[in-house]
């Protein structure tokens, strides 16, 4: 006998969507940075949440590390050691940079929710079913990918990474006296 | 008993997501956070691609994933290294106020 747990998994949709819009728009509307941020670090929990539902578990804890622990944890110290000024004069309520940008934005939503509804997924269909995945395991699956198939990609993201520690370094330490 | 969810909700809400991002990094002025609001719209096209790799049942959309991750911790490595360097020289980096460039 098998249970019925898809009005779980409806649950958990509404669940992580409601988070991640609401993490969302607290982040775009906080005046203080720090609030920004632990906003941030809610609405990447919340799609990590949407990747487990989607079988990318292997991704979902990658973003959890990569993005809510690494690279907030990064966002956060600069934060600290740059904002320094109290917030700026308040802006003005109604500019036309203002203006221009709720059009476009407005527009690209619009032509977002039309893709949404009315889109077509083409292609070929691949092996890598949910059911193939689960016996297969999604780490050793993403493994065998990323170290045959996408392997030239790979090492060059490896040195893609090393240039940029470099950089990072080099740009930050300043110029000596 | 309640249908699979469609894919045209995952696709829906990496839409909402890049919208929000993309207001964000229009309408904000502190750099770090039109920097955070970028990072957004990359989570949504991850989403993007995370829901058609699923709805092919390909593992491509989380390779591709994967190293979307990789540039964008680069990028805020050396992103953040940059407003730093830029907050010695001007002491701010409220994005209106740095306009070194300017002819």
């Amino acid at each position: 006998m098998t249970m019925d747990f898809s009005w779980f998994k409806w649950l958990m949709f509404i669940v992580a969507a409601a988070l991640s819009i609401v993490g969302s728009l607290m982040m775009v509307t906080r005046r203080n940075a720090i609030h920004s941020a632990l906003w941030m670090i809610a609405t990447f929990i919340a799609i990590a949440v949407i990747y487990v539902m989607q079988n990318a578990q292997f991704i979902a804890i990658a973003q959890v590390m990569v993005y809510a622990g690494a690279i907030m944890m990064l966002i956060l110290f600069v934060i600290m050691l740059v904002n320094l000024e109290k917030d700026s004069a308040p802006e003005r309520k109604f500019s036309s940079r203002k203006f221009t940008g709720a059009i476009i934005t407005i527009m690209l939503f619009f032509e977002v929710l039309v893709v949404g509804t009315a889109y077509q997924i083409t292609g070929r269909e691949a092996v890598y079913s949910a059911g193939m995945l689960q016996r297969a395991g999604n780490v050793r699956v993403m493994g065998s990918l990323l170290y045959g198939q996408y392997l030239f990609p790979f090492e060059l993201a490896s040195i893609l990474l090393l240039i940029g520690i470099v950089g990072a370094v080099i740009l930050a330490k300043g110029k000596k006296e | 008993m309640l249908q699979d969810i469609p894919h045209g909700f995952y696709f829906i809400l990496s839409g909402i997501l890049f919208t929000i991002g993309c207001i964000g990094a229009i309408t904000r002025r502190n750099a770090i956070v039109i920097f955070m609001c970028i990072e957004l719209m990359l989570n949504a096209v991850n989403l993007a691609f995370i829901t058609a790799g699923n709805a092919l049942s390909s593992m491509d959309g989380a390779v591709f994933v994967f190293f979307i991750m990789t540039v964008a911790a680069v990028e805020a490595a050396v992103g953040l290294a940059i407003f730093i360097t830029i907050f010695r020289l001007k002491g701010t980096i409220n994005a209106d106020e740095v306009n070194l460039l300017k002819g």
